[in-house]
């Protein structure tokens, strides 16, 4: 950062903890960057003419002597269409070297887009996943994460899913990402020849944990430009959005605040809503799609990250290994998508719903059925039915491996249907059943 | 003399400020950053030095800056024009605020000062008039708008003088009042009351004695909620209590809902935007959004006014209430209002209670809850405000201290239980872990055997024992195996199933199951009931799983199908032929 000639220098801290130093110091602003030692810190509390500065990479080598300059201003991003097919760290500076982009400068992290303005999302983001496609649509404008196991392919998920939808822009969020994950995308994104629509901003494992604080507002201010300002359909991955919150952990700690549940600072739930709000439908056709990923451990929806999440969220994909297939399924019963309902049966065919319903309750028959067979009960034909069924739904459509479109996933849960049980059994609508029902071939 | 102030510390949304004068407890302060005047609250007081909250983002806020203390608590301001708006936390009119982005210091004005309204006269002069007593009239929508003396009066006035007939504008004096010493007040179309107070002008507060009438069988027919009421939905999320309430909004006979969108996604409300104002209103025939008002404080705008908009939202209930009308409050989500309070306590350091929450939290709760309620005004009539929030409990863990404050204060509990939500068990309301207190209330009582039937709550009960002993019975076949225990059990597990898919669980995206009134909910009660107390002979187990399942598709096609058409009545008769074959089967 280039220092400007009227900026007063300081020298003198006063405390230093592991992530903030405090020091004397007047006409200092709310959350306005400084450097310390030669690192980006921000101010986080003011006290008098005591100013505390959160020190992004750590407080390592700061002595109390060190220089201390404060810039004026809040952490800012310049944006352009320069922007796109481009690596940058946390703060917004290119990874690969290079010179920064020109555009104009905007603040990270600004205000709110009036609820009033908002459209209802109405967009049919197709995966070709018949976990998400058939069961769980998502729809442009909307926030969704998975809940994922840190064992499970999720990452590979979220680059297929985000190739496949139709998006402008493609913006990338890395927070702790190993260096081998940043690897993975950055070549899928390359082989799929779209590093024109990319943007990245990435934290590594081997950068500092509390600069991740900063790669959700880089990513959604970027988004906010290509969305409001060029009306682009704009799609923002996150990744992972549990260390982002480890991070949030680590900082309200070294100030001395009461955690709430699970050692998580008590502003957790506002924290993460103010970036999972950002994903929006905007009138002029721009819109914000944020998909994310919420790592758990043990599967453990309880825990407080994942928890509130699921509160701010529209929804979840919950990734499951299936012992019965051999392959990672989207959990047909522990997924969500919120925002489904504005489109199936509208914008897909309108037996989408029921059939939808109906697949999933005789899954959950199944589900019942295998607890029966685990504890040593005889099966009926109906039990013995609906586990093979379970088999083939979870094979055929659940499966994160599948690519086809949502028509063509109705007709495999029809086929199904006919193939295992009755009219009755599945109780659908009779004139959908007229309609849709196969004939007997 | 405003008393006024300069920034000395900053925490996030907390501000301490250097004071010149007196201050109070929630006064409300104005911080000034550039050009940009922020709305803040007085939450403690220390010496000179008062704590306030802003109600936006303090970013490049600096030591020295200025405030300004403006004498009064947080207001909300009262008069016509309130139906049909959407107003943020501290009733800002969102519609009118012109940019994309909610910028810094926005504030819109809460009513239309130029619009003139068509006043007619119920005082006359020479009347003896203390707060919340008529004055005139103007109807907003197709609601009469009572002008009141306004709430904060105290005593006895004599009109003095009353507008004739004719319109006008807000602002304009409607009438003049003499107080008993003698000086004159002038009295428009609006007043101002401060949020965080009750307004308990009115005569008295019975209890409830009648049914909020709903539409959602699992509430009117088995937890039916008092006019006058209050309840509460806590669920994990996913478990369906924003669909829930927005049903209950949609379908409940009340003259005003206030919706608070209090801390939730933006989206949900933007639902509401866009689809109130096309649905029809099937008791007047009016649009949904004339008779609703939102409130709205998303997650994502800033915490301290979220705290202030479950206030404001109360606050219009009660203004509403004191014209004689039926006002629904749902609030959405409560919870997000108490992490609200943990915030400013956590940066306030006061000693936390459990999870951090503050000690008060549940006083708090209490307090809020017992502002709504049925009242008789001054002038005999009633009004009544009902509150419905939603709890969402971290973990899905009931045993927090939100969901367990609420259960102390709220009489109808509507638990959505996650193994139902699962199972796509929708509405999730658990049917035994919820209850409705006002089935015990004698008033209660002897309103439902007017209104539906004669010994109605007995077969409630009824109804609620068949689903206790399905249970039971599911518990033992389930340890035992299906062949395990006497095909009596099936039967009866199988009965409480019928109950389940044809009375709990409804439809809320069916344009016909998604709203069941009482008669029909009556009607296909009676139908089930009547099912339940026949007695059945199987053959074997799967007989009887597949009897009742045929049973459950007609059933469930008879909800969807319009109440006395020819499908509905053809499904009715298929019942009959199902049960007559059943019997004649028995009998070989």
């Amino acid at each position: 950062m280039e220092t400007k000639a009227f900026q007063k220098i300081y020298t003198k801290i006063e405390n230093i903890t592991k992530a903030t130093v405090s020091l004397r110091a007047s006409g200092v602003g709310n959350d306005e960057l400084a450097t310390v030692g030669g690192k980006l810190a921000q101010v986080v509390k003011l006290n008098g003419d005591l100013v505390t500065l959160q020190v992004f990479a750590g407080t390592d080598g700061i002595a109390t002597d060190s220089e201390v300059i404060f810039h004026g201003e809040p952490p800012k991003l310049r944006v352009s269409d320069a922007l796109a097919g481009r690596f940058f760290n946390a703060y917004g500076e290119p990874l690969e070297g290079g010179e920064l982009t020109e555009g104009e400068e905007r603040e990270i992290g600004g205000p709110t887009v009036n609820p009033f303005k908002r459209l209802q999302p109405s967009e049919l983001i197709a995966t070709g996943i018949a976990g998400i496609d058939l069961n769980n649509t998502i729809v442009s404008g909307q926030k969704i994460p998975f809940f994922a196991d840190p064992d499970q392919p999720y990452n590979q998920v979220m680059a297929m899913v985000a190739l496949r939808a139709k998006a402008d822009k493609i913006i990338l969020g890395g927070m702790g990402l190993t260096n081998d994950d940043f690897l993975f995308f950055k070549n899928v994104f390359e082989n799929a020849g779209a590093l024109d629509r990319i943007v990245s901003f990435v934290n590594t494992t081997e950068n500092p944990p509390v600069e991740r604080l900063l790669v959700p507002d880089m990513a959604l201010t970027a988004a906010e430009y290509f969305a409001v300002d060029k009306g682009e359909k704009v799609l923002v991955l996150l990744t992972d959005m549990t260390l982002y919150a480890d991070a949030l952990a680590i900082v309200s700690n070294r100030m001395d605040q009461i955690p709430s549940k699970d050692s998580m600072p008590g502003s957790l739930y506002s924290d993460l809503a103010k970036i999972y709000e950002k994903a929006v439908q905007l009138p002029n056709g721009g819109s914000i799609t944020i998909i994310a990923v919420t790592t758990l451990s043990g599967g453990d929806i309880t825990h407080a990250v994942p928890d509130n999440t699921g509160y701010i969220t529209e929804g979840q994909l919950f990734l499951r290994n299936d012992s019965d297939t051999g392959k990672t399924i989207i959990d047909p019963f522990r997924s969500l998508s919120r925002l489904k309902q504005l489109v199936i049966g509208k914008k897909t065919r309108e037996d989408h719903p029921q059939v939808m319903n109906a697949a999933v309750r005789l899954y959950a028959d199944a589900a019942n059925a295998k607890t029966k067979l685990e504890n040593g009960f005889d099966l009926s034909d109906y039990d013995e039915r609906t586990l093979s069924f379970a088999k083939e739904y979870s094979e055929h459509l659940l499966a994160i491996d599948i690519n086809i479109d949502i028509t063509e996933m109705l007709d495999r849960a029809w086929e199904l249907f006919a193939k295992y049980f009755t009219k009755t059994e599945v109780a659908i609508k009779e004139e959908l059943m007229e309609k849709y029902w196969p004939k007997e071939a | 003399m405003k008393t006024t102030g300069k920034v000395v510390g900053i925490i996030s949304n907390i501000v301490t400020v250097q004071i010149d004068g007196p201050v109070g407890q929630n006064e409300i302060c104005y911080v000034q950053l550039g050009d940009t005047r922020m709305m803040a609250e007085v939450i403690k007081v220390t010496g000179d030095k008062a704590f306030v909250q802003v109600y936006d983002s303090t970013r490049g806020l600096h030591v020295g800056d200025n405030v300004e203390f403006e004498g009064h608590m947080l207001e909300a301001t009262l008069g016509p024009g309130i139906l049909s708006r959407n107003y943020d936390g501290l009733q800002n009119d969102l519609a009118e605020m012109e940019s994309l982005f909610i910028e810094r210091g926005s504030k819109t004005d809460p009513l239309d000062y130029n619009s003139t309204w068509d006043f007619t006269p119920l005082a006359k002069v020479g009347d003896r008039v203390q707060a919340a007593d008529w004055l005139g009239e103007v109807t907003e929508k197709w609601i009469k708008h009572k002008i009141m003396v306004p709430f904060v009066f105290q005593g006895e006035y004599t009109v003095k003088s009353i507008a004739e007939a004719g319109n006008y504008k807000i602002t304009d004096t409607m009438a003049v009042l003499t107080d008993s010493e003698g000086n004159d007040h002038n009295v428009t179309m609006i007043q101002r009351w401060p949020v965080k107070q009750a307004i308990t002008q009115y005569r008295s507060k019975p209890r409830p004695f009648r049914i909020l009438e709903t539409g959602v069988r699992v509430i009117d027919t088995f937890n039916p909620m008092a006019e006058g009421g209050t309840g509460f939905i806590p669920g994990p999320f996913g478990a369906g209590k924003t669909v829930l309430q927005h049903a209950i909004a949609k379908q409940a006979e009340a003259d005003i809902i206030i919706m608070i969108a209090c801390g939730e996604r933006a989206n949900e409300v933007v639902e509401i935007f866009t689809e109130f104002p096309e649905l029809d209103d099937p008791r007047t025939g009016h649009k949904l959004m004339e008779r609703t008002t939102i409130i709205c404080n998303t997650s994502n705008m800033p915490v301290a006014a979220r705290e202030a908009s479950v206030y404001t939202g109360m606050t219009i209930g009660e203004y509403y209430r004191a014209m004689g009308l039926k006002v629904l409050i749902l609030a959405d989500s409560t919870s997000r209002w108490a992490q609200a309070l943990r915030e400013m306590s956590n940066r306030l350091e006061e000693l936390p209670g459990q999870d951090a929450f503050p000690m008060d939290l549940s006083a708090i709760i209490a307090n809020f809850y017992a502002r709504s309620g049925q009242v008789y005004l001054n002038n005999g009539q009633t009004g009544s405000v009902t509150f419905i929030g939603t709890v969402s409990p971290a973990g899905g863990n009931l045993k927090e201290p939100v969901t367990e404050s609420t259960k102390k204060v709220a009489r109808c509990f509507y638990a959505l239980a996650q193994g139902r939500a699962d199972s796509k068990r929708y509405p999730a309301v658990d049917p035994l872990d919820s209850y409705s207190k006002y089935l015990e209330y004698p008033e209660i009582v002897q309103y439902l055997d007017q209104r539906i039937e004669k010994g109605w709550v007995d077969r409630v009960r009824l109804g609620k024992t068949l689903v206790q002993r399905g249970k039971e019975a599911s518990e033992q076949i389930n340890i035992l195996g299906d062949d395990g225990v006497p095909v009596e059990y099936h039967d009866r597990f199988w009965k409480s199933e019928l109950i389940d898919f044809v009375i709990l669980q409804q439809d809320a995206f069916d344009k016909v199951d998604a709203n069941c009134p009482i008669d029909r909910q009556k009607y296909m009660y009676d139908l089930v009931l009547d099912v339940c107390r026949q007695e059945f002979t199987h053959e074997d187990f799967e007989a009887c799983v597949a009897f009742y399942k045929r049973l459950i598709n007609i059933f469930k096609q008879m909800n969807y199908a319009e109440f006395g058409s020819d499908k509905f009545k053809q499904y009715r008769q298929e019942i009959d032929t199902a049960i007559q074959e059943q019997k004649s089967h028995e009998t070989l």
